[in-house]
Formats: C-alpha cells, structure tokens, sequence
C-alpha cells in the first residue's frame, strides 16, 4: 500500500473526530500550496465551501431524512396523533411501548438469532473458501488455473434469481426445505467473492514469493506468513459485505423457509407489516429493530470498509 | 514435500469452492433448462415432460408482457438518474473537507439497510396518511393524497424513487474509486483556461470516468431488470391493483411457492430473465470491444 493511499484512508477513517484544518489531511495539499491551488482554481474562499456544506447538508437530508422519520415514529406514544398534517421529528410522548409489543407480536429474539446464524454462516464460509481458492488460483501454477476462473467469471453474468427455483429444488431435494440450514449453505461461497481475493493475491509482488519458495516454504506456509497480511482489507470487505447481505437477504429466505419459528428478521419483519397494517408505530419499531444492529455494526467496522474499497475491493 | 501433495494442493484449496460453484449454481443453472421443459411442483412429486408448453403459455401471458413493460420503465427511469446523480454526490464528497468521513458513511447507510427495512420506510411515507402526502396538502401543493401505492403507474414511480434512493451511496463508492484516478493537473489546467466549475464538470470529470460511468450503466439497467423486494413491500406483496405492478421476479416467486405453484413455469420464466439481462451485457461487451479497436 503506497503512502499516499494510507494517507487517504486517514483523512476518511480519522476526519470527523481530528480536528484538522479545513482543507483536511492531505499532507502536501495543505498551506500555502493548498491556497494557491484554490486560486488557480478561481473558486477561493469561504464562499465556496459554504456551499458544498450547504449541498451536503442537503443530500445527509435525503439519505438520513427517512431514517430519522420512522425512528421518530417508532417512538411515538398511543395519544400522539401520527397522521396529522403538522408533522413533528420529536416525539411529544417518547415512549418504548411499540418495541416492547414488538416483542408480544412476534419471537425477535428467535428471529434475531436465526438472521445471525445465517449471517455468520455466510462470513465464515465466504471468507475462509474464498481466501483459500483465491491464493490457489492467484499464486500457485497448476494446470486447471485458467479453467477454475474462466468458470468463476461465467458465473458472474447469471443473475442470481434465476438460478433460484432450482437452486430451491437442490436445497429441498437435500431435504433442507425450510431450514435455516437451506437458508444459509447456497450463500456460503459467492463468486465475486472468490475473484476479489484472487486480485488482493495477484497484487503482491512475485519475487517475495520465489524467496520463500527457494526458502522452502510449502504453500500453505506463503498463504499464511505472505498472503495474508496483504489481503486483509479485502478480507474485511468480503466480511463486512457477507455479514450486510445474509441479514438483509429477503427473496431467498422467503422462499425456503414456510415456518414462523425458522423465520429469519426480515422476513420476520414482512409477516409484521402484513399482520398489524395499520399499526405504523408497530412497524415503525419493528423496522428499527432490524436496522440499528447492522447500523451500529457498519458505523463501528466504516474504516475498515472504506480502507478496503480503497486498496481495490471494489477497483478490481 | 512429495510429488504428489503439490499437485494435489491447488485442487484442495479450490476445492470447497468449486464444490459450492458446481453444487448452487452450475448445477441450479442446467437444471433451471430442464426443469422449463416440465410440470415439476414446489412441493416435490411426479413431474412430466410439456415439451414447449410453458414458453407458449408464457408469451400468451398478459402478466409477463406487463413484467417486462414494468421492467422496461423502470430501467428507463433508474439509468439516466443513478447514472449522473451519484457522479454529483462523488464529486462533492471526493475532497477533503473537515468532517467529510461523516457524510460519506452516512451517504452509504441507504445501501446497507435491508429492502425490506426500507421498502415499509417508503411504504409509511407514501402512505395515503403519510408524511409526504401530509405535507404535500400542507404546503397546499396537493389538494388531496395521492395514491403513491395503489396506482398502478404511481407505484412505479414510488419504487423508481426508492431504488435511486437505496443506490446513490453504492454507486457513489464506485464512482469515488475512479474519481480517484482522474489527474488534479486536468482540472488545475482546465481552470487556468478558465473553466468553471459546470464546465469542467462534463469536459474534464465526465470523460476521466467514462468506462466507470459505462460500467454503472449496465450494472444499473441490469438491476432495475431483477427487481424485487422494493415493488413487493411497497405493494405488500400484492404487485399493484391486480398484480400488474408485478416485475418478472416478483412472478418467478409467486410460482414457485406452495401448493399451486409450478416450477416448470418459474423455470422459464427464470430463462425470460436471464436473457434479458444478457442484452446489456452484450452491449457493454461491444462498447469495450469498440473502445479497445
């Protein structure tokens, strides 16, 4: 990783918390450098940046805005009128009512565990399978190479629901039919996920591992003293990405599973919404319940998301 | 080490993969053909050879032919907007600026948010009783709600809107990638010769990321063709006033569920969706293909 991409990763990992200039960490953009570029770009001045705080206040609006709205209906009170055409973000009544008959109206608990069994689950398999195939395929000559990507590749133009009926028919010939079991093997491996590791592999450079190969070190030994150090930001983004996407998973899950007790969140959280339609603070709260963890979990692991997209998780 | 474990070793490593590979999705993809060409049941049971009935009985359905419209409006509304819009969020998020972490992360929340989280979010805002209708009449620009979830073509419209919404972040990463690689002396240059900011926005950021911009482009107009979880939430599943909100995946699902389902139909029905998707990425492959001549 060059100086310069670690350098960026800070400004976005560190930014909100440091209290750097306003022209940010960019070490050699910063002082008198930084000010006669802006004048060169003939947009110097407050003025500006006024205006980019002012559009980006705009667009935190749009993207936080909804967020904000249904927590705020989450915790209004019964006595609080909800459809009034005076809205109002701050609940006059707080109350955490709806979440605890949340709670009565459906097994959350049951649900939350079975959406994290499936979700770690997918992690495990996705980053274990994948790392392993990826060095293969990256580092190691053998004949089959070309054909195991060629066939990785293919794979990536079918779009997954249409492989889904009979991906459904494997899973229930399997004997598998509405289990969490079935919900979660088909996602084990993705792909995508294979060919990210194979370029986080290819990037490292040859003659570090020909010294360990004159050294006498087996392929497993190069996988895990040269490879993995350089791959963990990708590693991290296949994690932090397989982790979001078996939560968030609702056309599979709705399709394997039938019974209330295997249901994972969201298709927990639907069955809410289709049961108490016209219980929106019910809803509300329900909605809320699934979204803060994976909210709290990509706000704590962000840099390490960021940083990863930026050595080339998403480059490829 | 022997001989024979190094030649064995790559087969081990790639093993558990090829396993998954061959087992949930080479597999699923010949037998999603096979299975078109019968009357095969969700539930299991005897399934026979129709030879080509269900494709005649597909293209004699007026719901698929409403999918593929549906399909079709929603890549026309979705490409142009999730094209350019996260290109402007990009740049705006692209220099350093004091507590610019914040808004990136905070961009990008939508993307990781389950559809179904947001889709009963945008159901409750859409609502007839809802925010948006509230204020709407509020501010006098509406005289009565607008029935953003029971209209037939206004349901497009409110899942259109979501998807964008859901989007802009995940593209926006994308794009800031690429940004990235577009040089400062362009711009420096551009400015010099006094360009303003609109201008070198389309003469200098534009081209800097145009394979980008292609590549969203069809990953978008692929996307919006397997649309699901936004039109079935915001319609309760219902796909619209007699289920013609219905998009084509929306149909595979309802087929194959429960008792009266029909894989063989949901098979072809899978066939319809795959070679739709494959025409724009046979263009994309013939846009690269012209670039690389």
């Amino acid at each position: 990783m060059s100086a310069g991409v670690e350098e960026r990763t800070d400004t976005v990992a560190a930014g909100p918390r440091r209290p750097a200039p306003p022209t940010g960490g960019r070490g050699v953009a910063r002082g008198a450098g930084r000010r006669a570029r802006r004048r060169a770009f003939g947009t110097a001045g407050p003025g500006e940046t006024v205006l980019r705080y002012a559009l980006l206040v705009v667009v935190l609006f749009i993207a936080i805005g909804p967020f904000l709205w249904q927590l705020s209906t989450s915790l209004k009170g019964a006595g609080e009128d909800i459809y009034t055409t005076n809205p109002s973000l701050i609940p006059t009544q707080p109350t955490l009512d709806n979440y605890a008959r949340v709670l009565d109206a459906i097994p959350v608990w049951q649900y939350i565990a079975n959406s994290l069994v499936v979700a770690v689950l997918a992690v495990g398999g996705n980053v274990v399978f994948s790392t392993l195939a990826g060095f293969a395929i990256a580092r190691l000559r053998w004949r089959g190479r070309r054909f195991v990507l060629g066939l990785l590749l293919a794979t990536l133009i079918l779009p997954g629901e249409a492989t889904i009926v009979s991906q459904f028919v494997t899973i229930r010939d399997l004997g598998l039919a509405d289990t969490l079991a079935g919900v979660a093997l088909p996602g084990m491996v993705a792909a995508l996920n294979v060919l990210l590791m194979y370029n986080a592999f290819r990037v490292i450079p040859e003659e570090i591992d020909q010294a360990a190969v004159v050294d006498g070190a087996n392929a497993w030994q190069r996988l895990v003293s040269i490879g993995l150090p350089s791959v963990r930001g990708t590693i991290a983004v296949i994690a932090i990405f397989s982790f979001i996407g078996a939560w968030d998973d609702f056309l599979w899950p709705l399709i394997v599973l039938t019974t209330p007790e295997h249901f994972t969140l969201t298709i927990g959280l639907q069955y809410l919404a289709g049961t108490f339609t016209n219980d929106q603070r019910l809803i509300a709260a329900g909605t809320m319940i699934a979204f803060v963890p994976i909210a709290i979990l990509f706000a704590s692991l962000q840099r390490y998301f960021f940083r990863g997209v930026e050595e080339g998780g998403v480059k490829g | 080490m022997n001989r024979t474990t190094r030649l064995w070793t790559p087969w081990l490593l790639v093993a558990p993969a090829m396993l998954w590979l061959v087992v949930f999705t080479v597999w699923p993809s010949v037998n999603t053909i096979r299975l078109a060409f019968t009357n095969a049941k969700p539930l299991g049971g005897d399934a026979e050879f129709v030879g080509l009935q269900n494709f005649a009985d597909l293209l004699a359905d007026d719901q698929v032919w409403g999918a593929i419209l549906n399909s079709i409006l929603y890549l026309l509304i979705c490409l142009p907007l999730l094209t350019l819009l996260p290109l402007l969020i990009a740049v705006l998020v692209e220099k350093p600026l004091r507590g610019i972490a914040f808004f990136r992360t905070a961009f990008y929340t939508p993307v990781i948010a389950s559809a179904v989280v947001v889709g009963l979010m945008w159901t409750w805002m859409l609502d007839d009783r809802g925010l948006i209708n509230n204020l709407a009449q509020a501010l006098g620009v509406l005289q009565g709600p607008l029935p953003f979830l029971t209209d037939r073509w206004l349901v497009i419209v409110s899942a259109t809107s979501l998807t964008i919404w859901k989007g802009l972040g995940y593209y926006m990463i994308i794009y800031l990638a690429a940004l990235g690689n577009v040089g400062r002396d362009l711009h420096e240059a551009a400015a010099m010769d006094g360009a303003g900011a609109t201008r070198r926005f389309w003469s200098v950021t534009v081209p800097g990321v145009r394979s980008t911009m292609t590549l969203i482009a069809i990953l978008v107009c692929v996307s919006s063709l397997r649309v699901f979880s936004e039109v079935y939430i915001l319609t309760g599943g219902k796909g619209g006033p007699g289920g013609q909100d219905a998009t084509i995946v929306m149909l595979i699902q309802q087929y194959a569920r429960g008792f009266y389902g029909d894989l063989g139909y949901a098979s072809a029905l899978s066939i319809l969706l795959f070679l739709l998707t494959l025409v724009p990425l046979l263009v994309l492959a013939r846009v690269n293909a012209k670039a690389n001549a």
